[in-house]
Protein backbone atom coordinates (compact mmCIF):
# COMPACT_ATOMS: atom_id res chain seq x y z
CA UNK A 1 0.00 0.00 0.00
CA UNK A 2 1.63 3.35 -1.09
CA UNK A 3 2.31 5.85 1.60
CA UNK A 4 -0.33 8.17 0.27
CA UNK A 5 -3.49 5.68 0.32
CA UNK A 6 -2.01 4.66 4.29
CA UNK A 7 -2.67 8.38 5.71
CA UNK A 8 -5.83 8.59 3.71
CA UNK A 9 -6.92 5.29 4.96
CA UNK A 10 -5.84 7.06 8.51
CA UNK A 11 -7.53 9.95 8.30
CA UNK A 12 -10.68 8.33 7.61
CA UNK A 13 -10.31 5.82 10.54
CA UNK A 14 -9.53 9.25 12.48
CA UNK A 15 -13.08 10.66 11.26
CA UNK A 16 -14.86 7.11 12.06
CA UNK A 17 -13.17 7.22 15.68
CA UNK A 18 -14.58 11.10 16.27
CA UNK A 19 -17.85 10.08 15.10
CA UNK A 20 -17.81 7.04 17.45
CA UNK A 21 -16.67 9.31 20.84
CA UNK A 22 -19.63 11.54 19.85
CA UNK A 23 -22.19 8.65 19.82
CA UNK A 24 -21.10 7.78 23.11
CA UNK A 25 -23.46 10.66 24.96
CA UNK A 26 -27.47 11.14 25.20
CA UNK A 27 -27.65 7.42 26.01
CA UNK A 28 -24.60 5.99 25.00
CA UNK A 29 -23.18 3.36 22.95
CA UNK A 30 -21.14 0.44 22.74
CA UNK A 31 -17.94 2.49 22.42
CA UNK A 32 -15.20 0.46 23.45
CA UNK A 33 -16.20 -2.21 21.42
CA UNK A 34 -16.87 -0.25 18.13
CA UNK A 35 -13.49 1.62 18.54
CA UNK A 36 -11.58 -2.08 18.44
CA UNK A 37 -13.54 -2.75 14.97
CA UNK A 38 -13.24 0.72 13.48
CA UNK A 39 -9.64 0.27 12.01
CA UNK A 40 -10.78 -2.92 10.68
CA UNK A 41 -13.93 -1.97 9.06
CA UNK A 42 -12.12 1.20 7.44
CA UNK A 43 -9.92 -1.24 5.35
CA UNK A 44 -12.49 -3.72 4.81
CA UNK A 45 -15.12 -0.68 2.70
CA UNK A 46 -12.12 1.09 1.27
CA UNK A 47 -9.97 -1.58 -0.25
CA UNK A 48 -11.17 -4.65 -0.06
CA UNK A 49 -14.99 -5.04 -0.58
CA UNK A 50 -16.52 -4.63 -3.97
CA UNK A 51 -19.51 -2.58 -2.30
CA UNK A 52 -20.45 0.93 -2.62
CA UNK A 53 -23.73 2.74 -2.21
CA UNK A 54 -24.01 2.51 -5.58
CA UNK A 55 -24.17 -1.13 -5.79
CA UNK A 56 -26.43 -2.31 -3.04
CA UNK A 57 -28.82 -4.14 -5.11
CA UNK A 58 -26.27 -5.89 -7.12
CA UNK A 59 -26.19 -9.49 -6.72
CA UNK A 60 -22.26 -9.50 -7.56
CA UNK A 61 -21.55 -6.91 -4.74
CA UNK A 62 -19.02 -8.76 -1.86
CA UNK A 63 -21.42 -8.91 1.24
CA UNK A 64 -19.95 -7.81 5.01
CA UNK A 65 -22.06 -8.99 8.00
CA UNK A 66 -21.40 -7.40 11.32
CA UNK A 67 -22.27 -10.57 13.50
CA UNK A 68 -21.17 -8.66 16.47
CA UNK A 69 -23.91 -6.28 16.52
CA UNK A 70 -23.23 -4.03 19.37
CA UNK A 71 -20.03 -2.44 16.73
CA UNK A 72 -22.74 -0.63 14.88
CA UNK A 73 -21.32 2.75 15.71
CA UNK A 74 -18.48 1.96 14.20
CA UNK A 75 -20.27 0.98 11.04
CA UNK A 76 -22.59 3.59 10.61
CA UNK A 77 -20.02 6.11 11.58
CA UNK A 78 -18.14 4.83 8.52
CA UNK A 79 -20.82 4.58 6.38
CA UNK A 80 -21.89 8.50 7.20
CA UNK A 81 -17.74 9.16 6.07
CA UNK A 82 -18.12 7.27 2.86
CA UNK A 83 -21.55 7.94 1.78
CA UNK A 84 -24.23 5.17 2.35
CA UNK A 85 -25.91 7.69 5.01
CA UNK A 86 -26.22 11.21 5.39
CA UNK A 87 -23.87 12.09 7.71
CA UNK A 88 -26.30 14.48 9.26
CA UNK A 89 -28.59 11.11 10.49
CA UNK A 90 -25.69 9.91 12.95
CA UNK A 91 -27.31 12.74 15.28
CA UNK A 92 -30.59 10.73 15.22
CA UNK A 93 -29.22 8.77 17.31
CA UNK A 94 -31.57 7.04 20.09
CA UNK A 95 -34.65 8.96 18.34
CA UNK A 96 -37.74 7.38 17.21
CA UNK A 97 -37.66 8.73 14.22
CA UNK A 98 -34.80 7.01 12.12
CA UNK A 99 -33.64 3.73 13.44
CA UNK A 100 -29.87 4.24 14.76
CA UNK A 101 -29.85 2.62 17.49
CA UNK A 102 -28.09 0.08 19.51
CA UNK A 103 -27.63 -2.44 16.47
CA UNK A 104 -27.72 -2.75 13.60
CA UNK A 105 -31.01 -3.01 10.79
CA UNK A 106 -31.64 -2.87 7.36
CA UNK A 107 -33.27 0.36 7.55
CA UNK A 108 -29.70 1.41 7.59
CA UNK A 109 -28.58 1.13 3.24
CA UNK A 110 -25.54 -1.31 3.45
CA UNK A 111 -26.67 -3.17 6.43
CA UNK A 112 -27.10 -6.54 4.67
CA UNK A 113 -28.85 -7.83 7.42
CA UNK A 114 -29.82 -7.01 11.13
CA UNK A 115 -28.23 -8.48 14.07
CA UNK A 116 -27.90 -8.41 18.27
CA UNK A 117 -28.10 -11.72 19.06
CA UNK A 118 -24.92 -13.38 19.48
CA UNK A 119 -24.00 -16.18 17.10
CA UNK A 120 -26.30 -15.73 14.12
CA UNK A 121 -24.89 -14.34 11.21
CA UNK A 122 -22.44 -16.75 10.56
CA UNK A 123 -24.98 -18.90 9.19
CA UNK A 124 -26.59 -16.45 7.37
CA UNK A 125 -23.14 -15.62 5.49
CA UNK A 126 -23.32 -19.33 4.70
CA UNK A 127 -26.64 -19.26 3.06
CA UNK A 128 -25.79 -16.11 1.03
CA UNK A 129 -21.73 -18.14 0.25
CA UNK A 130 -23.99 -21.31 -0.98
CA UNK A 131 -26.68 -18.97 -3.16
CA UNK A 132 -23.27 -17.51 -4.70
CA UNK A 133 -21.60 -20.59 -5.25
CA UNK A 134 -24.67 -22.15 -6.60
CA UNK A 135 -25.06 -19.32 -8.81
CA UNK A 136 -21.08 -19.64 -10.19
CA UNK A 137 -20.56 -15.93 -8.63
CA UNK A 138 -17.26 -15.11 -7.21
CA UNK A 139 -18.40 -12.65 -4.83
CA UNK A 140 -16.66 -12.24 -1.25
CA UNK A 141 -18.89 -13.02 1.78
CA UNK A 142 -17.49 -11.61 4.99
CA UNK A 143 -18.94 -12.05 8.35
CA UNK A 144 -17.39 -10.44 11.72
CA UNK A 145 -18.04 -11.90 14.61
CA UNK A 146 -16.38 -10.60 18.45
CA UNK A 147 -14.26 -13.37 20.28
CA UNK A 148 -16.93 -12.88 22.97
CA UNK A 149 -19.22 -14.40 20.58
CA UNK A 150 -17.46 -17.61 20.25
CA UNK A 151 -19.26 -18.36 23.77
CA UNK A 152 -22.24 -19.35 21.47
CA UNK A 153 -22.56 -22.81 20.45
CA UNK A 154 -24.28 -21.52 17.49
CA UNK A 155 -21.24 -20.25 15.93
CA UNK A 156 -19.02 -23.94 16.00
CA UNK A 157 -21.79 -25.38 14.36
CA UNK A 158 -21.79 -22.78 11.64
CA UNK A 159 -17.91 -23.70 11.60
CA UNK A 160 -18.27 -27.42 11.22
CA UNK A 161 -21.11 -26.60 8.38
CA UNK A 162 -19.16 -24.38 6.46
CA UNK A 163 -15.93 -26.17 6.09
CA UNK A 164 -18.36 -29.39 5.25
CA UNK A 165 -19.78 -27.68 2.44
CA UNK A 166 -16.23 -26.16 1.60
CA UNK A 167 -17.55 -22.92 1.55
CA UNK A 168 -14.06 -20.83 -0.16
CA UNK A 169 -16.09 -17.79 -0.97
CA UNK A 170 -16.28 -17.00 3.13
CA UNK A 171 -14.42 -15.23 5.21
CA UNK A 172 -14.97 -14.70 8.97
CA UNK A 173 -13.17 -12.36 10.76
CA UNK A 174 -12.94 -12.23 14.09
CA UNK A 175 -12.28 -9.28 16.25
CA UNK A 176 -10.02 -10.72 19.24
CA UNK A 177 -9.86 -7.99 21.64
CA UNK A 178 -9.81 -10.04 24.19
CA UNK A 179 -12.72 -8.64 25.96
CA UNK A 180 -16.27 -9.59 26.09
CA UNK A 181 -19.23 -7.33 28.09
CA UNK A 182 -17.64 -7.23 31.03
CA UNK A 183 -14.76 -9.25 31.55
CA UNK A 184 -11.54 -10.11 29.91
CA UNK A 185 -12.13 -13.56 27.81
CA UNK A 186 -9.38 -15.59 29.16
CA UNK A 187 -10.59 -14.92 32.95
CA UNK A 188 -14.41 -16.23 31.77
CA UNK A 189 -14.38 -18.80 29.15
CA UNK A 190 -10.22 -19.27 27.79
CA UNK A 191 -11.17 -19.15 23.91
CA UNK A 192 -7.17 -19.75 23.55
CA UNK A 193 -5.87 -21.12 21.22
CA UNK A 194 -8.43 -20.21 18.22
CA UNK A 195 -6.17 -20.50 15.29
CA UNK A 196 -5.71 -23.63 16.41
CA UNK A 197 -9.36 -24.52 16.76
CA UNK A 198 -10.34 -23.13 13.65
CA UNK A 199 -8.07 -25.10 11.92
CA UNK A 200 -9.15 -28.19 13.49
CA UNK A 201 -12.60 -27.95 12.38
CA UNK A 202 -11.12 -27.50 8.68
CA UNK A 203 -10.65 -24.28 7.70
CA UNK A 204 -7.36 -21.97 6.68
CA UNK A 205 -6.63 -19.62 9.98
CA UNK A 206 -4.61 -16.61 9.51
CA UNK A 207 -3.80 -13.97 12.27
CA UNK A 208 -3.64 -10.57 11.70
CA UNK A 209 -2.99 -7.23 13.38
CA UNK A 210 -6.82 -5.71 13.42
CA UNK A 211 -4.99 -1.81 13.43
CA UNK A 212 -2.07 -2.08 10.92
CA UNK A 213 -3.42 -1.45 7.68
CA UNK A 214 -0.28 -2.58 5.62
CA UNK A 215 -0.62 -5.43 7.39
CA UNK A 216 -4.24 -6.34 6.55
CA UNK A 217 -3.87 -5.76 3.16
CA UNK A 218 -1.24 -8.53 2.90
CA UNK A 219 -3.43 -10.48 4.62
CA UNK A 220 -6.95 -10.18 2.94
CA UNK A 221 -5.18 -10.16 -0.40
CA UNK A 222 -3.60 -13.45 -0.34
CA UNK A 223 -6.57 -15.26 1.41
CA UNK A 224 -6.07 -18.86 -0.72
CA UNK A 225 -9.30 -20.27 -1.63
CA UNK A 226 -8.22 -23.87 -1.82
CA UNK A 227 -12.14 -25.39 -0.80
CA UNK A 228 -11.88 -24.50 3.00
CA UNK A 229 -13.47 -20.96 4.35
CA UNK A 230 -10.61 -18.43 5.97
CA UNK A 231 -10.89 -16.99 9.25
CA UNK A 232 -9.19 -14.07 9.84
CA UNK A 233 -8.47 -13.67 13.88
CA UNK A 234 -7.91 -9.69 14.23
CA UNK A 235 -5.57 -8.83 17.15
CA UNK A 236 -7.26 -5.58 17.94
CA UNK A 237 -7.36 -3.41 21.22
CA UNK A 238 -10.80 -2.90 23.04
CA UNK A 239 -10.95 1.25 22.95
CA UNK A 240 -8.19 1.59 20.61
CA UNK A 241 -7.43 5.03 20.28
CA UNK A 242 -8.10 6.29 23.33
CA UNK A 243 -5.58 5.27 26.14
CA UNK A 244 -8.24 6.34 29.03
CA UNK A 245 -10.71 3.75 28.24
CA UNK A 246 -8.22 1.39 26.07
CA UNK A 247 -8.25 -2.23 27.39
CA UNK A 248 -10.99 -1.77 30.01
CA UNK A 249 -13.48 -4.18 31.10
CA UNK A 250 -15.94 -1.49 32.16
CA UNK A 251 -15.74 0.67 29.00
CA UNK A 252 -18.06 -1.63 26.75
CA UNK A 253 -20.65 0.69 27.05
CA UNK A 254 -20.24 4.30 27.69
CA UNK A 255 -22.31 7.30 28.02
CA UNK A 256 -20.31 9.77 28.33
CA UNK A 257 -21.32 13.70 29.44
CA UNK A 258 -20.81 16.31 26.66
CA UNK A 259 -17.37 17.89 28.36
CA UNK A 260 -16.35 13.79 28.31
CA UNK A 261 -17.36 14.03 24.53
CA UNK A 262 -15.46 17.05 24.42
CA UNK A 263 -12.54 16.22 26.67
CA UNK A 264 -12.23 12.33 24.75
CA UNK A 265 -12.34 14.49 21.27
CA UNK A 266 -9.07 16.03 22.25
CA UNK A 267 -7.78 12.96 23.45
CA UNK A 268 -8.19 11.60 20.13
CA UNK A 269 -6.19 14.27 18.39
CA UNK A 270 -3.45 14.86 20.73
CA UNK A 271 -3.10 11.78 22.91
CA UNK A 272 -3.92 14.08 25.84
CA UNK A 273 -5.67 11.06 28.77
CA UNK A 274 -9.07 12.56 29.29
CA UNK A 275 -10.48 12.67 32.83
CA UNK A 276 -13.81 11.00 32.98
CA UNK A 277 -16.44 10.44 35.99
CA UNK A 278 -19.05 9.19 34.10
CA UNK A 279 -20.01 6.00 36.29
CA UNK A 280 -19.47 2.56 34.32
CA UNK A 281 -22.81 0.91 32.87
CA UNK A 282 -23.37 -2.69 33.00
CA UNK A 283 -25.56 -3.04 30.39
CA UNK A 284 -25.54 -7.28 29.67
CA UNK B 1 -49.44 -37.40 -4.84
CA UNK B 2 -46.64 -37.66 -2.01
CA UNK B 3 -44.96 -35.12 -0.18
CA UNK B 4 -41.85 -36.17 -1.65
CA UNK B 5 -43.29 -36.12 -5.42
CA UNK B 6 -44.87 -32.82 -4.73
CA UNK B 7 -41.70 -31.05 -3.10
CA UNK B 8 -39.45 -32.63 -6.61
CA UNK B 9 -41.80 -31.57 -9.05
CA UNK B 10 -42.48 -27.63 -7.38
CA UNK B 11 -38.42 -27.36 -7.07
CA UNK B 12 -37.91 -28.69 -10.48
CA UNK B 13 -40.32 -26.20 -12.09
CA UNK B 14 -38.89 -23.34 -10.08
CA UNK B 15 -35.46 -22.65 -9.03
CA UNK B 16 -35.92 -20.57 -6.31
CA UNK B 17 -36.70 -23.21 -4.34
CA UNK B 18 -34.18 -24.99 -1.66
CA UNK B 19 -34.42 -28.29 0.04
CA UNK B 20 -33.02 -28.09 3.49
CA UNK B 21 -32.38 -30.93 6.53
CA UNK B 22 -31.05 -30.69 9.52
CA UNK B 23 -30.39 -34.51 8.70
CA UNK B 24 -33.99 -35.41 9.10
CA UNK B 25 -34.69 -37.00 5.74
CA UNK B 26 -37.80 -39.22 5.93
CA UNK B 27 -40.04 -36.88 3.95
CA UNK B 28 -36.64 -35.78 1.11
CA UNK B 29 -35.05 -39.23 0.71
CA UNK B 30 -34.74 -39.42 -2.65
CA UNK B 31 -34.01 -35.79 -3.24
CA UNK B 32 -30.42 -35.76 -3.51
CA UNK B 33 -30.52 -38.59 -6.17
CA UNK B 34 -32.42 -36.13 -8.89
CA UNK B 35 -29.70 -34.55 -10.68
CA UNK B 36 -31.20 -31.16 -11.57
CA UNK B 37 -31.93 -30.95 -7.64
CA UNK B 38 -28.52 -31.98 -6.36
CA UNK B 39 -26.84 -28.98 -5.74
CA UNK B 40 -30.54 -27.57 -4.43
CA UNK B 41 -30.30 -30.06 -1.55
CA UNK B 42 -28.54 -29.15 0.97
CA UNK B 43 -28.31 -31.01 4.52
CA UNK B 44 -26.60 -29.20 7.37
CA UNK B 45 -26.12 -32.27 10.16
CA UNK B 46 -27.92 -32.45 13.34
CA UNK B 47 -27.78 -28.40 13.29
CA UNK B 48 -31.23 -26.80 13.40
CA UNK B 49 -29.55 -22.88 14.61
CA UNK B 50 -27.28 -23.36 11.36
CA UNK B 51 -29.41 -24.51 9.10
CA UNK B 52 -32.50 -21.83 9.84
CA UNK B 53 -29.50 -19.05 9.77
CA UNK B 54 -28.04 -20.46 6.42
CA UNK B 55 -32.23 -20.38 5.15
CA UNK B 56 -32.21 -16.54 5.82
CA UNK B 57 -29.04 -16.27 4.02
CA UNK B 58 -30.79 -18.04 1.06
CA UNK B 59 -33.88 -16.03 0.71
CA UNK B 60 -31.99 -13.10 1.09
CA UNK B 61 -30.91 -14.21 -2.16
CA UNK B 62 -34.57 -14.58 -3.59
CA UNK B 63 -34.50 -18.00 -2.97
CA UNK B 64 -37.21 -19.96 -1.10
CA UNK B 65 -36.17 -22.36 1.08
CA UNK B 66 -37.99 -25.58 2.65
CA UNK B 67 -36.64 -26.78 5.60
CA UNK B 68 -36.99 -29.82 7.15
CA UNK B 69 -36.22 -31.44 10.73
CA UNK B 70 -38.70 -33.22 13.64
CA UNK B 71 -41.18 -30.29 14.84
CA UNK B 72 -40.00 -29.86 18.12
CA UNK B 73 -36.48 -29.62 17.51
CA UNK B 74 -36.91 -27.10 14.57
CA UNK B 75 -39.12 -24.87 16.08
CA UNK B 76 -37.69 -24.94 19.73
CA UNK B 77 -34.32 -26.05 19.22
CA UNK B 78 -34.15 -23.07 16.61
CA UNK B 79 -36.77 -20.66 17.88
CA UNK B 80 -35.06 -17.54 18.35
CA UNK B 81 -33.16 -18.12 14.85
CA UNK B 82 -36.51 -18.38 13.23
CA UNK B 83 -37.88 -15.22 15.10
CA UNK B 84 -35.01 -13.44 14.87
CA UNK B 85 -33.42 -14.46 11.28
CA UNK B 86 -36.55 -15.18 9.67
CA UNK B 87 -39.59 -13.44 11.48
CA UNK B 88 -38.16 -9.83 12.21
CA UNK B 89 -36.71 -10.13 8.32
CA UNK B 90 -40.03 -11.42 7.07
CA UNK B 91 -38.09 -13.91 4.33
CA UNK B 92 -40.22 -16.80 2.99
CA UNK B 93 -38.95 -19.65 4.54
CA UNK B 94 -41.12 -22.24 4.90
CA UNK B 95 -40.70 -25.13 7.32
CA UNK B 96 -42.02 -28.09 7.54
CA UNK B 97 -42.31 -29.88 10.76
CA UNK B 98 -42.24 -33.96 11.35
CA UNK B 99 -43.80 -36.18 13.80
CA UNK B 100 -45.43 -33.05 15.64
CA UNK B 101 -47.89 -33.83 18.40
CA UNK B 102 -48.64 -37.29 19.02
CA UNK B 103 -47.32 -38.46 15.92
CA UNK B 104 -43.80 -38.41 17.75
CA UNK B 105 -45.59 -41.68 19.65
CA UNK B 106 -43.36 -43.63 21.24
CA UNK B 107 -40.57 -40.93 21.18
CA UNK B 108 -41.24 -39.55 24.65
CA UNK B 109 -41.34 -36.25 26.13
CA UNK B 110 -38.35 -34.79 24.06
CA UNK B 111 -39.94 -35.51 21.17
CA UNK B 112 -42.98 -33.92 21.72
CA UNK B 113 -44.02 -30.99 20.02
CA UNK B 114 -47.13 -30.21 21.49
CA UNK B 115 -46.64 -26.66 22.07
CA UNK B 116 -45.71 -25.56 18.55
CA UNK B 117 -48.67 -23.88 17.25
CA UNK B 118 -48.58 -21.36 20.28
CA UNK B 119 -44.59 -20.63 19.85
CA UNK B 120 -45.06 -20.18 16.17
CA UNK B 121 -47.88 -18.56 15.99
CA UNK B 122 -46.17 -15.87 18.25
CA UNK B 123 -44.10 -14.59 15.52
CA UNK B 124 -45.49 -11.86 13.69
CA UNK B 125 -46.46 -12.54 10.30
CA UNK B 126 -45.60 -16.42 10.86
CA UNK B 127 -48.34 -18.52 9.02
CA UNK B 128 -49.27 -21.84 10.44
CA UNK B 129 -50.91 -24.64 8.87
CA UNK B 130 -51.76 -28.23 10.36
CA UNK B 131 -53.36 -30.38 7.55
CA UNK B 132 -55.90 -33.37 8.50
CA UNK B 133 -53.95 -35.97 6.57
CA UNK B 134 -51.52 -36.66 3.69
CA UNK B 135 -54.22 -35.47 0.88
CA UNK B 136 -55.32 -32.35 2.70
CA UNK B 137 -51.39 -31.55 3.36
CA UNK B 138 -50.77 -31.89 -0.54
CA UNK B 139 -53.43 -29.70 -0.80
CA UNK B 140 -52.31 -26.96 1.11
CA UNK B 141 -48.45 -27.18 0.65
CA UNK B 142 -48.30 -25.21 -3.19
CA UNK B 143 -49.85 -22.46 -1.76
CA UNK B 144 -48.22 -21.73 1.38
CA UNK B 145 -45.42 -22.13 -0.31
CA UNK B 146 -46.51 -20.00 -3.16
CA UNK B 147 -46.84 -16.97 -0.73
CA UNK B 148 -44.32 -14.59 0.59
CA UNK B 149 -44.68 -15.27 4.59
CA UNK B 150 -42.64 -17.70 6.22
CA UNK B 151 -45.04 -20.47 7.22
CA UNK B 152 -44.75 -23.44 9.56
CA UNK B 153 -46.70 -26.59 8.43
CA UNK B 154 -47.40 -29.57 10.45
CA UNK B 155 -46.38 -32.27 8.43
CA UNK B 156 -49.12 -35.44 8.55
CA UNK B 157 -48.44 -38.69 6.42
CA UNK B 158 -52.20 -39.89 8.22
CA UNK B 159 -54.18 -41.42 5.46
CA UNK B 160 -57.03 -39.35 4.06
CA UNK B 161 -60.59 -40.80 5.46
CA UNK B 162 -62.54 -38.10 3.05
CA UNK B 163 -61.86 -36.35 -0.08
CA UNK B 164 -61.50 -32.43 0.91
CA UNK B 165 -62.50 -29.38 -0.86
CA UNK B 166 -59.50 -28.54 -2.92
CA UNK B 167 -59.98 -25.41 -3.11
CA UNK B 168 -57.84 -24.31 -0.23
CA UNK B 169 -57.08 -20.40 0.98
CA UNK B 170 -55.03 -19.50 3.43
CA UNK B 171 -57.20 -18.26 6.44
CA UNK B 172 -60.00 -20.11 5.28
CA UNK B 173 -61.15 -23.17 6.99
CA UNK B 174 -63.02 -26.52 5.50
CA UNK B 175 -66.59 -26.82 6.98
CA UNK B 176 -67.63 -30.46 6.56
CA UNK B 177 -70.59 -30.19 8.48
CA UNK B 178 -72.91 -28.25 10.40
CA UNK B 179 -74.48 -28.95 13.71
CA UNK B 180 -76.75 -27.07 15.87
CA UNK B 181 -75.71 -29.84 19.11
CA UNK B 182 -72.22 -29.95 18.63
CA UNK B 183 -69.87 -28.52 16.52
CA UNK B 184 -65.94 -29.89 16.64
CA UNK B 185 -63.13 -27.79 15.67
CA UNK B 186 -60.18 -29.86 15.17
CA UNK B 187 -56.52 -30.12 13.09
CA UNK B 188 -54.36 -32.04 11.86
CA UNK B 189 -53.58 -35.94 12.32
CA UNK B 190 -56.84 -35.90 14.95
CA UNK B 191 -59.12 -34.61 11.99
CA UNK B 192 -60.07 -38.68 11.13
CA UNK B 193 -60.88 -39.71 14.90
CA UNK B 194 -62.84 -36.84 15.35
CA UNK B 195 -64.47 -37.47 12.26
CA UNK B 196 -65.86 -41.23 13.26
CA UNK B 197 -66.43 -39.65 16.57
CA UNK B 198 -68.84 -37.33 14.92
CA UNK B 199 -70.70 -40.62 13.51
CA UNK B 200 -70.40 -41.88 16.92
CA UNK B 201 -72.50 -38.96 18.39
CA UNK B 202 -74.62 -38.86 15.43
CA UNK B 203 -75.76 -42.69 16.11
CA UNK B 204 -77.41 -41.27 19.17
CA UNK B 205 -79.52 -38.73 17.27
CA UNK B 206 -77.23 -35.47 17.93
CA UNK B 207 -76.25 -32.97 15.27
CA UNK B 208 -72.88 -32.81 14.68
CA UNK B 209 -70.57 -29.94 12.83
CA UNK B 210 -67.41 -30.80 12.44
CA UNK B 211 -64.59 -28.24 11.01
CA UNK B 212 -60.88 -28.72 9.80
CA UNK B 213 -59.04 -25.98 10.65
CA UNK B 214 -56.60 -26.64 8.17
CA UNK B 215 -55.20 -22.93 8.60
CA UNK B 216 -54.18 -21.78 12.38
CA UNK B 217 -52.87 -18.53 11.57
CA UNK B 218 -54.46 -16.73 9.38
CA UNK B 219 -57.11 -18.31 11.14
CA UNK B 220 -60.92 -18.47 9.41
CA UNK B 221 -63.03 -16.11 12.08
CA UNK B 222 -65.94 -16.37 10.42
CA UNK B 223 -66.19 -19.73 10.71
CA UNK B 224 -65.65 -19.96 14.46
CA UNK B 225 -67.90 -17.16 14.91
CA UNK B 226 -70.99 -18.93 13.08
CA UNK B 227 -70.36 -22.04 14.66
CA UNK B 228 -70.21 -20.56 18.34
CA UNK B 229 -73.54 -18.83 17.43
CA UNK B 230 -75.23 -21.77 15.94
CA UNK B 231 -73.91 -24.77 18.32
CA UNK B 232 -74.61 -25.49 21.84
CA UNK B 233 -71.11 -26.54 22.53
CA UNK B 234 -68.05 -26.21 20.66
CA UNK B 235 -65.44 -29.29 21.23
CA UNK B 236 -61.85 -28.13 20.36
CA UNK B 237 -59.81 -31.09 19.68
CA UNK B 238 -55.98 -30.92 19.32
CA UNK B 239 -52.88 -32.86 20.06
CA UNK B 240 -51.96 -29.29 21.54
CA UNK B 241 -51.01 -28.10 25.06
CA UNK B 242 -54.62 -26.44 26.45
CA UNK B 243 -52.57 -23.26 26.12
CA UNK B 244 -51.79 -21.44 23.14
CA UNK B 245 -53.01 -23.52 19.98
CA UNK B 246 -56.91 -23.50 18.77
CA UNK B 247 -58.39 -23.24 21.83
CA UNK B 248 -56.58 -20.11 22.90
CA UNK B 249 -56.92 -18.78 18.96
CA UNK B 250 -61.06 -19.51 19.63
CA UNK B 251 -60.69 -17.89 22.76
CA UNK B 252 -59.58 -14.76 21.20
CA UNK B 253 -61.56 -14.92 18.33
CA UNK B 254 -64.73 -15.31 20.75
CA UNK B 255 -63.70 -12.20 22.94
CA UNK B 256 -62.68 -9.94 20.23
CA UNK B 257 -66.11 -10.32 18.64
CA UNK B 258 -67.36 -9.76 22.21
CA UNK B 259 -69.31 -13.38 21.83
CA UNK B 260 -70.02 -15.71 25.33
CA UNK B 261 -70.05 -19.71 23.76
CA UNK B 262 -69.58 -22.82 25.33
CA UNK B 263 -66.74 -23.75 24.12
CA UNK B 264 -64.58 -26.90 25.87
CA UNK B 265 -61.02 -28.37 25.23
CA UNK B 266 -59.62 -32.00 24.73
CA UNK B 267 -56.18 -31.34 24.34
CA UNK B 268 -53.23 -32.07 26.60
CA UNK B 269 -53.73 -29.72 29.93
CA UNK B 270 -50.37 -28.97 31.47
CA UNK B 271 -48.89 -32.30 30.55
CA UNK B 272 -46.77 -34.58 28.33
CA UNK B 273 -48.61 -37.12 27.10
CA UNK B 274 -47.61 -40.85 27.40
CA UNK B 275 -45.20 -42.24 24.68
CA UNK B 276 -46.42 -45.30 23.16
CA UNK B 277 -47.09 -47.05 19.79
CA UNK B 278 -49.97 -44.25 18.17
CA UNK B 279 -52.60 -46.32 19.06
CA UNK B 280 -51.59 -46.90 22.61
CA UNK B 281 -51.05 -42.92 23.11
CA UNK B 282 -54.78 -42.31 21.62
CA UNK B 283 -56.76 -44.75 24.06
CA UNK B 284 -54.13 -43.93 26.99
CA UNK B 285 -55.01 -40.02 26.69
CA UNK B 286 -58.63 -40.49 25.24
CA UNK B 287 -58.33 -39.54 21.76
CA UNK B 288 -59.74 -43.09 19.84
CA UNK B 289 -63.36 -41.92 18.12
CA UNK B 290 -65.04 -43.99 21.13
CA UNK B 291 -63.15 -41.87 23.59
CA UNK B 292 -64.12 -38.51 21.98
CA UNK B 293 -67.54 -39.22 21.84
CA UNK B 294 -67.78 -40.60 25.32
CA UNK B 295 -65.78 -37.44 26.90
CA UNK B 296 -67.83 -34.83 24.33
CA UNK B 297 -71.06 -36.39 25.84
CA UNK B 298 -69.86 -36.12 29.22
CA UNK B 299 -69.27 -32.07 28.30
CA UNK B 300 -72.15 -31.68 27.30
CA UNK B 301 -74.55 -33.13 30.17
CA UNK B 302 -72.43 -31.09 32.60
CA UNK B 303 -71.93 -28.08 30.77
CA UNK B 304 -75.19 -27.63 28.71
CA UNK B 305 -77.98 -25.40 30.41
CA UNK B 306 -80.36 -27.33 31.77
CA UNK B 307 -83.74 -27.42 29.97
CA UNK B 308 -86.59 -25.80 31.49
CA UNK B 309 -89.55 -27.80 31.67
Amino acid sequence: MTEERLIDLQKLALAVRENIVRLSTDGGCFTGASLSCADLLVYLYSHYLNVNPSNLTDPNRDYLFLSKGHDVPALYSLFAEIGFIEPSRLANHLQAKDHIYWHPNTHIPGVEFHSGSLGHLPAVAMGVAMDCRIKKQSNKIVVITGDGELNEGSVWESALVAAAYKLDNLIWIVDRNYFQANVATEELIPLDPIHKKFEAFGWNAIDVDGHDFNAMHETFTSIATNGKPSVIIAHTVRGKGLPSIEKRADRWFCNFTRDEVSALLTELHENKLAELNSETLVVR
Amino acid sequence: MNYEELISKIALADERFIIMTAENRALIRNIPKIPALADRFIDTGITEQTMIGMAAGLALRGRVPVVHALAAFLTMRAYEFIRTDVGIAHLPVKLTGFIPGFLSDGNGPTHQAIEDVSIMRGIPGMQVFAPADEEDMILLLPEIWDSSSPAYTRANLIKPLITHDKNFRIGKAEVIAEGSTITFLTYGMLFNNVFYAKQVLEAQGLSVGLVNMRSLKPVDEEVIVRVAKQSELVVVVEDHFTTGGLYSIVAEVLLKNQLTANVQPLSLNEQWFRPARLSEVLEYEGFTPEKIAARTLGILESTAPKIQL
